[in-house]
């Protein structure tokens, strides 16, 4: 029993060290800009599939979903609704077979208005590639819908369980808790009737008459709390502990000054990335016209919205926002989420043609965010990481033919990365 | 024994009052503020804790507000325009002319502003070149001066109205005229404009359309028929100059100088190059870059031409006229010699506007043979048509009276006309006037009405500077103000309901267009320039009959008989011009390219005169011309202005053009002479110093290169005997011998893989017009800092343009001692010889700035660049104190907003002038060194492309914006690493013979190399 106070204090000792643990750990999570670089990785399926989906998700997914009826019908099972040769025909030029009586192509252009569906010139294979796309995704089950945009799934799965915009908690998780919670009730449990016992051996101690100096010593025992207190090495170890939390606080906000990773304002107008990006799959090229082209990748003008929404969810008060804009002529403000220093230089069309960065590798799983928000810290840190550590996107470009053979022969091994093509120099970004 | 005075400081000290002594304890009248404030009245309060509190809450609230990050707004279109992609330029085809001044151009335009102006390759006139002017155009666009919209004028100011309200009382008031109407304009070279203008006029009896120039050329016009010849300089073997600053602002700058520098460009294969001798009294930009210069005084032109004519006719068997001799033969007898060895490929030109030698200088061309070859009589020049007889009738018509309506079109006679002051009293008798101008300028301050003209960068237009080459103009931005075209405005008031654009079109269809208008119409706009087509041509108004050679010969007899005491000559500058676009501060910041004044003009002085006048620079001198006016302005003393002679520059002293113009110098026209069927601009003087001082914002004040390897040159026989000996090459002793510094190295060498990025300029084709400081303000946002800054040595140009003098002494040959010689070095010559240098980054690779910086704030790029990071930048300097080449910049100021720069810096203070700015480039901070980047920007745009394309870039396609600007091709921008680039060409074709690297004892190696200037200067 007389470890008990010794015990007291590697407990104290226990816990500063715990304590210096977090306030590291969680500096090495500051300073930590993990690139993914696994978000390239392509499925499982089939090269015709694969194929088939990018053609689907660059031409179709404007207009049509594989479970949801959107601008045009759902296209679940269409292989199974439409010969082949029907479809080649249909999507090459609709109108045409509308006009020369099918009976199918009519009730079709019916059901919908009498809204035509645009021709597409592609070749045989590719209506083929479309369809077998098609056939795969309908061979899922409805209700997962995979998400879309960069094959990321495991990063998506992931973001979504400890993102600041998920909203379910894993199963996992919540055992965690359960067990945990049981842990502790136990644990009191057993506190308490260890305590028990001791008062209750203390009591029968004190019954006796003949005992010796250290159980008498023993049962005299009185805790005396304030010698805890004015202990020289308790009052340092909780100088020293108050010290580190506040150190740790100032340093993580300092840090934080001008960081606004996870920053998410309300917008104008409630559109969800999750509804047009993750479930309809609609590309991100589509509405962000100039992310291949241009240094911006620009938010998009109303008319592009209005390509859908003529259509589409008229009378949503939120769309009805964007009709107002239009008839006001008052372009929506929309609050801008990442920000870049005016010092500093980005171009998207660099990384996203040239490079080959999938968007979601700095804006993160956008297609499932029903409010977008800044995934990434956006740091000068965090970009020359990347530029560090992620080899040129070089294949098939000549540019960099010559580039990769000097490098190769210079130095065996080692990849080609961003920054030793001097993509970590300062003129690069600052000009 | 000496008598002892004693000076007092003042009354109260000689009275010697106890307030005087008790305030003499203290040094510092007053308390120290901070104290005050406190409330505090003892004296041992110590301040420093104060200090300390404010120092401490400052800090604390500064640290407070930088914490939360503003909400920043991201507003996309709302109907994207189909070619606008945010992030993207685009590019079109217009044309500037201005001022005198043609350039077909290239606009880029951002986001749907403009932001910057390039000269357009496909002209066969301008040929890709653009002149300063041009480079500024773009600012002008963005003026705060510009009228809002129509006004017209009650009592004293003007006041808004609308266009319905304007056009409805100018068509009645025009119906109801009494006595003619006249429309007022400086030269047209619109063929559309000028059909408007008849359809116009037929509607009224009597109309007149009336062209001036600023500066005229209207004997030139008259002595040759009508239109200016056409001349081509890159047919000229021999050139003769007489006044006429013809790579200058004279005719048709950016076209001339391409021309002539065609035969400037020497290489070890072709060794040949023009002769150029120039006759004038000032030190013009032609006169600086001739291989030979003989000052003149103005009167003695006319004797100067007839006795080159009288040489000339000797030798080829025409008419010798009876005059004067002209007293330097030498010279002479070298032109005239070498003339006559070119006939057919010899040209002479005087700016002159002296009928009698115009007319002796047609003559002298006719004896050379020069019309088929060196004039192209099938091509004339149309970029001045001003008839001076025509406008002075005018001027007496109003004043009689029987001018019933007068219009303006870019026309400011009450500023730019030398009878200024008959204009205004001739203008208050005029019942109707109107005015187009962009601003309430002089003229338009006495209108009726001002309906202001677009911008050029806002119209529809087409030119035709050269008879058979035409352009367009397009918008490349919606109208930022209610203003409306001038041809619009013609149509709608002569009852025509087309606008100009389908006018325009209809034109085009009828005189221009063959075959499918639409598809025609197309290409033409998206090219901007129609070469070498048959064109009805125009024609300046009736011209006096020319004149014959004996009428000449009495002229320039009795002009030679009448000159006494010193005489004047006005001139105008190849930046500020006639003064039209005044108000624009990169004109008035840009270096005059001699003198190297901004924002002033002055009285140019040779230097004879000034001892003999005990003048100072700086010295303010009254000027009293013949005719009685008196204009005053600070003297300049100017190496190569002809003994006995001043001259001064028009286009200052503007008052009503805006904010940056106005008070700026003095108005020179006044002091031209005015004749019978003419205006002189030459006058005679009489100069007294008032005693006061005007100092003069020079970017360079030193003059020579004291025989230092600075700039390096040769003549022309030298470098036809041995190219290889035509530059010095400095070794420095080693223990293995001399060697060339290069091989004497702290440094360890880096080898670039990818592109390494070089410059070459040529010395020899530099004609020192500063385009390329424009062009590199334009795309660098590079900050204008007024007068004052300028004079604190604060300008912010990352390129300049040295000039140097030649000197009359020289270590070798000095007999003086030391200290004398250096100083007797440092003075020009009374006649110099000019070379120019651009002096930009030298992106050393061995750079001095990069290993002094303590904060890595200007490092060495793989690509060869000198990189400087402002936002890493704390402004020790010690980079521009290490900078051999001193073209490092300090930003002393935030440019953007401070209260100070908002007359001299108007494109970063306000919303609408910072439009201007190319949103690729940063606005630097205050307290940051800024220099040339090698136009990064540029270069990470062209290797993108490339890398989109999956190429690599190709030659020609990065260039910087310098390079680009300019008109002589004399900087020439690649990449070192592409054996088949231009720049490796020259680099590998000139190693040892002409490329030379400034400073290269210091082993800097610069990417930046130099080719040695070759003078033809030898007279046989």
């Amino acid at each position: 029993m007389i470890s008990c106070k010794s015990n007291k204090k590697y407990s104290f000792l226990l816990a500063l060290l715990f304590s210096f643990l977090t306030v590291f750990s969680s500096f090495a999570q500051g300073e930590q800009a993990s690139v993914s670089q696994d978000g390239v990785t392509a499925g499982a399926a089939g090269p015709d599939v694969q194929a088939g989906g990018t053609l689907f998700k660059n031409n179709c997914a404007s207009c049509h979903a594989i479970n949801e009826k959107v601008v045009g019908p759902a296209l679940r099972d269409i292989h199974k609704k439409h010969k082949l040769p029907w479809l080649i025909s249909w999507i090459r030029n609709s109108s045409k077979m509308v006009q020369s009586g099918d009976k199918q192509a009519v009730q079709i252009f019916n059901e919908y208005d009498k809204q035509q569906m645009p021709s597409f010139a592609f070749s045989d294979e590719e209506i083929t590639s479309i369809v077998k796309y098609i056939e795969a995704e309908s061979a899922a089950p409805v209700a997962t819908t995979a998400p879309t945009g960069g094959n990321a799934n495991d990063q998506t799965a992931q973001a979504a369980t400890d993102g600041p915009g998920g909203e379910s908690i894993g199963d996992a998780g919540k055992y965690l808790n359960f067990i945990l919670i049981a842990l502790i009730v136990l644990l009191i449990v057993m506190v308490i009737t260890l305590l028990i016992i001791a008062n209750l051996m203390k009591d029968y101690l004190r019954g006796k008459k003949d005992l010796e100096g250290n159980d008498i010593e023993l049962v005299e025992q009185r805790w005396d709390f304030s010698k805890v207190y004015k202990s020289r090495a308790v009052q340092v170890i909780a100088g020293l502990i108050f010290f580190c939390v506040l150190l740790d606080i100032a340093i993580e906000e300092t840090y934080g000054v001008g960081l606004s990773q996870g920053y998410q304002p309300r917008q104008p107008i409630a559109f969800s990335h999750k509804l047009h990006a993750g479930e309809h799959q609609i590309n991100c090229n589509y509405c962000h016209t100039s992310v291949y082209k241009s240094a911006s990748a620009n938010i998009p003008s109303a008319n592009i919205c209005m390509n859908c929404h003529s259509q589409i969810k008229k009378d949503s008060p939120e769309i009805q926002k964007i009709y107002s804009a239009i008839e006001k002529n008052k372009p929506i403000e929309w609050v801008r989420v990442h920000n870049l220093p005016d010092f500093s230089y980005f171009n998207h069309s660099q990384h996203t043609k040239v490079g080959g960065i999938e968007c979601q590798t700095c804006h993160g799983p956008i297609e499932s965010m029903n409010v977008v928000y800044q995934y990434s810290p956006l740091t000068m840190g965090w970009c020359i990481n990347c530029h560090r550590e992620t080899p040129l996107n070089t294949e098939g470009n000549k540019y960099y033919d010559n580039l990769v053979k000097l490098h190769d022969e210079a130095n065996k091994g080692a990849a080609f990365t961003v920054a030793s093509n001097g993509g970590a120099e300062c003129s690069k970004c600052h000009y | 024994m000496q008598e002892k005075r004693k000076y007092w400081k003042g009354l109260e000290e000689l009275e010697n009052t106890p307030e005087f002594i008790n305030n003499s304890l203290n040094e510092f009248a007053e308390f120290l503020p901070v104290k005050e404030k406190n409330g505090a009245a003892d004296k041992e309060t110590a301040p420093r804790r104060d200090f300390l509190k404010l120092m401490g809450f400052g800090l604390a609230a500064a640290t407070l507000a930088s914490c939360e990050a503003p909400v920043r707004k991201a507003i996309p279109y709302l109907h994207k325009p189909e070619e606008v992609d945010p992030g993207i330029a685009n590019w079109y085809a217009s044309t500037f002319f201005g001022d005198g001044d043609y350039n077909a151009v290239l606009v880029k335009t951002r986001e749907g502003r403009p932001i910057k102006v390039e000269g357009n390759p496909l002209s066969g006139v301008t040929r890709g070149g653009l002149s300063p002017r041009g480079q500024a155009s773009v600012l002008s666009l963005y003026d705060e001066a510009r009228l809002k919209g129509p006004v017209s004028k009650s009592g004293q100011t003007h006041k808004d109205i609308t266009w319905e309200e304007v056009d409805r009382e100018i068509t009645t008031k025009l119906a109801g005229v009494r006595g003619k109407v006249v429309l007022v304009s400086t030269t047209i070279i619109s063929p559309t404009t000028k059909q408007v203008i008849r359809e116009f006029g037929a509607k009224y009896p009597g109309f007149e359309h009336v062209q001036y120039d600023p500066i005229s050329a209207s004997a030139l016009i008259q002595a040759n028929g009508g239109v200016v010849p056409g001349y081509d300089f890159s047919k000229a073997k021999a050139i003769v100059g007489i006044n006429a600053d013809f790579i200058g602002p004279w005719l048709s700058q950016v076209e001339f100088a391409k021309q002539y520098i065609t035969n400037r460009k020497v290489t070890r294969d072709n060794p040949n190059m023009s002769k150029h001798y120039q006759f004038e009294t000032a030190l013009s930009l032609t006169g600086a870059n001739a291989d030979i210069r003989v000052p003149i005084k103005p009167s003695e032109e006319g004797v100067f031409v007839a006795a080159l004519y009288n040489r000339i006719a000797q030798a080829t068997g025409g008419q010798v006229l009876n005059t004067p001799a002209f007293s330097q033969t030498k010279e002479l007898d070298a032109a005239v010699k070498d003339l006559l060895a070119n006939r057919g490929a010899a040209l002479v030109v005087s700016g002159s506007n002296d009928l009698a030698v115009q007319t002796l200088v047609r003559e002298i061309n006719r004896a050379l043979g020069s019309e088929g070859s060196t004039i192209n009589p099938a091509a004339p020049i149309y970029t001045k048509q001003g008839n001076d007889a025509q406008m002075l009738r005018i001027i007496e018509e109003m004043n009689a009276g029987t001018v019933g309506a007068v219009i303006f079109y870019n026309a400011n006679p009450v500023y730019n006309h030398p009878l200024a002051e008959k204009v205004k009293s001739g203008l208050a008798k005029v019942a109707l006037k109107i005015s187009f101008a962009d601003r309430i300028d002089e003229t338009a301050a006495l209108a009726d009405y001002i309906t202001p003209d677009h911008h050029t960068l806002e119209s529809w237009n087409d030119f035709e500077p050269r008879k058979g080459f035409v352009s367009l103009s397009q918008p490349t931005i919606a109208p930022l103000f209610k203003t409306r075209q001038v041809q619009d405005s013609l149509l709608v008031w002569s009852g025509n309901n087309t606008n100009y654009y389908d006018y325009l079109r209809t034109f085009w269809q009828s005189n221009f267009s063959s075959g499918d208008f639409n598809a025609f119409w197309d290409k033409a706009v998206h090219d901007g320039v129609l070469n070498n087509v048959s064109t009805p041509g125009q024609t300046s108004g009736a011209g006096a009959p020319p004149m014959t050679l004996a009428a000449a010969s009495v002229a320039v007899n009795n002009t030679a008989k009448a000159a006494k005491g010193i005489e004047l000559a006005v001139y105008q500058k190849s930046t500020i011009g006639s003064g039209e676009m005044a108000n624009n501060p990169w004109l008035q910041e840009l270096h005059d390219p001699i003198s190297k004044a901004t924002w002033d003009n002055y009285v140019a002085i040779p230097q004879s005169l000034a001892k003999e006048m005990d003048i100072k620079q700086n010295d303010v001198l009254r000027v009293k011309a013949a005719n009685g006016t008196t204009i005053e302005l600070p003297a300049l003393i100017q190496p190569g202005q002809a003994k006995g002679t001043v001259s001064i520059a028009v286009g200052y002293g503007r008052t009503h053009a805006g904010k940056v113009a106005n008070g700026v110098g003095a108005n020179a026209y006044p002091l031209a002479t005015v004749t019978n069927n003419g205006i002189q601009y030459i006058n005679g003087v009489s100069i007294e110093k008032t005693g006061a001082e005007k100092p003069i914002a020079q970017t360079q004040t030193h003059h020579t290169f004291m025989d230092r390897l600075v700039v390096q040159e040769a003549s022309l026989e030298e470098y036809k005997k041995d190219p290889t000996n035509v530059t010095e090459y400095i070794k420095i002793a080693t223990p293995d011998g001399p060697q060339s510094p290069s091989k004497v190295s702290l440094w360890y060498d880096y080898e670039y893989k990818n592109h390494h990025w070089g410059m070459v300029i040529d010395l020899n084709s530099c004609i020192g017009c500063g385009s390329c400081v424009l062009g590199c303000v334009s795309e660098n946002n590079t900050p204008i800092v007024g007068k004052q800054e300028v004079l604190n040595r604060r300008d912010m140009f990352w390129l300049r343009i040295d000039r140097y003098y030649s000197s009359d002494t020289h270590k070798e040959t000095s007999e003086m001692g030391l200290i004398d010689t250096y100083q007797a070095m440092e003075e020009p010559s009374e006649n110099p010889q000019v070379i120019f240098q651009p002096m930009l980054c030298q992106h050393c690779n061995h750079a001095p700035c990069e290993t002094v910086c303590p904060v890595l704030a200007t490092t060495h790029s793989t690509e060869g660049l000198n990189q400087m990071t402002y936002n890493r930048c704390v402004g020790t300097r010690y980079c521009a104190n290490n900078c051999p080449y001193k073209v490092r910049r300090f930003n002393w100021f935030s440019y953007t907003d401070n209260e100070k720069f908002s007359v001299s810096n108007p494109q970063m203070q306000t919303d609408l002038g910072r439009m201007v700015l190319n949103p690729d480039v940063t606005v630097r901070a205050r307290g940051v060194i800024e220099k040339c980047s090698f136009c990064v920007q540029r270069i990470q745009l062209g290797k993108l492309e490339a890398k989109k394309d999956g190429r690599r870039p190709k030659d020609g396609e990065i260039v910087t914006a310098c390079a680009q600007s300019c008109p002589t091709n004399a900087i020439i921008f690649g990449d070192m690493k592409d054996p088949n680039s231009q720049v490796s060409q020259i680099l590998r074709r000139e190693d040892g013979e002409r490329a030379f690297h400034v400073l290269e004892e210091l082993n800097t190696q610069p990417n930046v190399t130099y080719l040695t200037k070759i003078r033809n200067s030898s007279i046989a």
